[in-house]
């Protein structure tokens, strides 16, 4: 591996040294334990380890969910209820599985949101952002499959509708739909092949998971002011950093124990509160819910999808321009994708020279203007299309795609940066001064 | 074909403007203080046997509970009643058993792993999962914080629909032909009638019109607890019953949630404590 000059793995034992010719494995887990990490990373660094725990978390309880299972559109319902009232510890089992999917997102926004804000997708690192795109993709759709197995109303009624955004593609669309669905309608094909990928797709994340740690690891951590390790020899890269293990270890499981004690009392007490009750009714296709709303984590996406409707200067003048090819709903489709799409396109987007946001003074109003965007888009997702939410959405809708295609490409060129420190080690030691001034704090740089 | 049918139109309404997304219809949901409430609530048993007594004389006519087995109602943290009653009434109950009569199936008492039989009528629904599959509470404006401070509200939901039936409002007095159900404060899914919409829409009077009609009136059942037996009183019980009926774990997941908590705070202290232990060193450096 690349990267930051630090000492690397010696067999010492006989036995380890016979290893170590024949598949140095030892030495990939103590590189990748070992790693230099920057010493003065803060608490919005913490996500990348509640995410991994959360993965093998669903991993884990779903595998035991699956023996319990019947991805049958007569038994799948029943067979959950099953699940919560006769399996040992079955209603613990699937209330942490339940619950997991929304910790997932909330770590993954907040990982998400860390790197817009520290730059962390920008050069060299536009790899480890990328895949991690691709990961947020999967994890939407292993998201969106899983909510499906219960086969309560939302799950019926909620694929209904988000299989046929694809229905709106010109042309294709209908076969697109129905190639899905494995039938016209969803039913039991559908619910077969969206069990079949719901436990597919985790062990795909895990794979791109490692593949993300490895981009990462190549190029090193970013860290809180953007600023790279030196790596001019191995003692200057030392000054810089320390090695994840047990550094970073130690206060990463820190912080996860207390996200999991929130977690706990989610799921003790409360573990319906952030699902929807129309799910806990059997699936009926001739009865639709009043209303349909996603979970929670998609509901931003949701509204961008919403917001642009017929009358709507924009789509009318799209629609005109394309024949009349695309229309409203399909506009909606393509700003929802679209949406994702500008955030992955952040490191082309971002003509900073600048990484890290804290030194960004012009750079911080309007990403904090774009975290208050992404909570109001969360908002009215779930309100309904009528005034004033219609209106809302849609400006919320703009200033997203603003943000990324209109603010980050001008802000490079007309914002004045404020100086950064030289190293990483400045910048450490200015928030832990020398013991003279009796100071002392427990919690790492911010 | 129909059901095509519907599945476009959700589709195509979820997509557009719609009246599917219209405002949200005025209830008036009590919020009552249940013994399952909070993090250490748990069920009342009297209650809960209370409530299956009601559940058998009146709602059983016509609503089912067959996700729940006759032996749930000996299991800890729910009715608890003893072994024997338990089997007793299970043998009031007939089932179909497809192994009797050389395989052609006869009726026979069931017994402590049968289930409750379903929905006798048709359009009325099963109740096992009546009381997740509603919520009382919502809002303000979509943002949950109700649903957070005074939790779902299920129960209370029951509750209130059991209180909820009122005389007509006078405005629906001018309906030509009368609107069809009966007019409930609790219920907001049901028919409305245009004449108690004002020139803005807004609904006049709360709920709406209901296919049910009043089945609790106060002093149905006799309990011989002799606990009061007032329409208040009934439909508390019945919806503690029918809380217990969909989430029968929820005494032993509360006793989870809290021994993990407990235990997570205490892991997060050791943690704490080892990492300001660990990092000591590196941010006090003495100079």
């Amino acid at each position: 591996m690349g990267g930051i000059p630090h000492d690397h793995y010696e067999p010492k034992s006989g036995g380890e040294k016979w290893l170590h010719k024949r598949l140095p494995i030892l030495g990939l887990a103590y590189d990748t334990l070992m790693i230099p990490t920057p010493k003065n990373l803060n608490w919005m660094w913490i996500w990348g380890i509640v995410l991994a725990f959360t993965l093998i978390l669903q991993i884990v309880t779903g595998i035991v969910l699956v023996m319990h299972y019947t991805p049958h559109v007569d038994m799948a319902f029943n067979s959950v209820e099953h699940i919560m009232r006769n399996v040992n510890g079955g209603h613990m089992i699937r209330y942490f599985h339940m619950n997991g999917a929304s910790l997932f997102f909330v770590a993954v926004y907040a990982h998400m949101f860390r790197g817009l804000y520290y730059g962390s997708y920008k050069a060299p690192r536009e790899v480890t952002w990328i895949i991690g795109m691709l990961m947020y993709l999967v994890m939407m759709g292993t998201a969106f499959m899983g909510y499906v197995l219960p086969w309560g109303q939302m799950s019926f009624h909620g694929t209904a509708v988000i299989t046929g955004l694809f229905g709106a593609i010109p042309f294709v669309g209908e076969s697109i739909q129905t190639w899905l669905l494995g039938a016209s309608a969803v039913g039991q094909p559908a619910l077969n092949r969206f069990f079949s990928l719901h436990y597919l797709l985790p062990f795909v994340l895990l794979g791109l998971t490692m593949v993300h740690i490895w981009a990462f690891h190549t190029t090193g951590n970013n860290n809180p002011t953007g600023v790279e390790v030196r790596r001019t020899s191995k003692e200057d890269a030392a000054k810089d950093t320390l090695p994840f293990w047990p550094y970073f270890v130690i206060k990463d499981l820190f912080a996860l124990a207390v996200i999991l004690v929130v977690f706990m009392a989610i799921v003790g007490f409360m573990p319906n509160y952030l699902g929807h009750p129309d799910n806990y009714i059997p699936a009926n296709p001739l009865a639709t819910p009043s209303h349909i709303v996603p979970e929670w984590y998609f509901l931003p996406f949701y509204a961008i999808l919403r917001a642009f409707t017929a009358d709507v200067w924009v789509v009318q003048i799209v629609n005109f321009l394309s024949f009349g090819i695309i229309d409203a709903k399909f506009f909606g489709v393509l700003a929802m994708f679209g949406a994702i799409a500008v955030m992955a396109l952040a490191p082309w987007l971002d003509t900073s020279r600048v990484r890290s946001g804290r030194y960004r003074p012009m750079f911080k109003w309007w990403f904090a203007l774009l975290v208050v965007d992404f909570i109001v888009l969360m908002w009215v997702g779930a309100r309904p299309a009528e005034f004033p939410y219609d209106w809302i959405s849609l400006i919320a809708s703009a200033y997203w795609f603003a943000y990324f295609l209109v603010i980050l490409p001008l802000l490079g060129v007309i914002e004045k940066p404020l100086p950064q420190p030289a190293t990483i080690e400045d910048d450490f030691n200015a928030h832990y001064p020398a013991k003279t001034d009796g100071k002392s704090s427990a919690t790492p740089a911010e | 074909m129909i059901r095509h049918l519907t599945l476009s139109a959700a589709a195509a309404l979820a997509l557009t403007a719609s009246p599917v997304l219209a405002a949200e219809v005025e209830t008036e949901i009590e919020d009552y203080a249940f013994s399952f409430e909070g993090p250490f609530g748990s069920y009342d048993q009297n209650q809960l046997q209370r409530g299956l007594k009601i559940y058998t004389e009146i709602c059983s006519a016509c609503h089912g509970l067959e996700l729940v087995a006759f032996r749930n109602l000996h299991d800890e943290g729910g009715p608890g009643l003893p072994e024997d009653q338990m089997r007793a009434y299970a043998e009031q109950y007939e089932v179909f058993d497809q192994a009797l009569f050389d395989g052609e199936g006869d009726f026979r008492p069931a017994t402590p792993a049968d289930k409750f039989p379903g929905s006798a009528l048709s359009n009325a629904p099963d109740l096992s999962l009546m009381a997740k599959a509603r919520a009382g509470f919502s809002g303000p404006y979509g943002t949950g914080l109700a649903q957070l401070f005074q939790g779902m509200g299920g129960a209370e939901y029951i509750a209130s629909l059991m209180t909820g039936y009122h005389e007509e409002p006078e405005c629906a007095l001018e309906m030509d032909p009368p609107m069809d159900g009966f007019y409930n404060a609790a219920f907001a899914s049901g028919g409305f009638p245009e004449t108690c919409i004002d020139d803005h829409g807004h609904h006049m009077v709360p709920g709406s019109w209901i296919a049910m009609s009043q089945p609790l009136w106060g002093e149905d059942v006799d309990f011989d607890d002799g606990h009061s037996n007032s329409l208040e009183h009934e439909a508390e019980d019945i919806a503690a019953f029918l809380m217990w009926t969909a989430e029968p774990k929820l005494v032993a997941r509360k006793q989870a949630g809290l021994t993990g908590v407990l235990f997570l705070a205490v892991l997060s202290v050791l943690l704490y404590l080892t990492n300001k232990k660990l990092w000591a060193p590196h941010k006090h450096k003495d100079e």
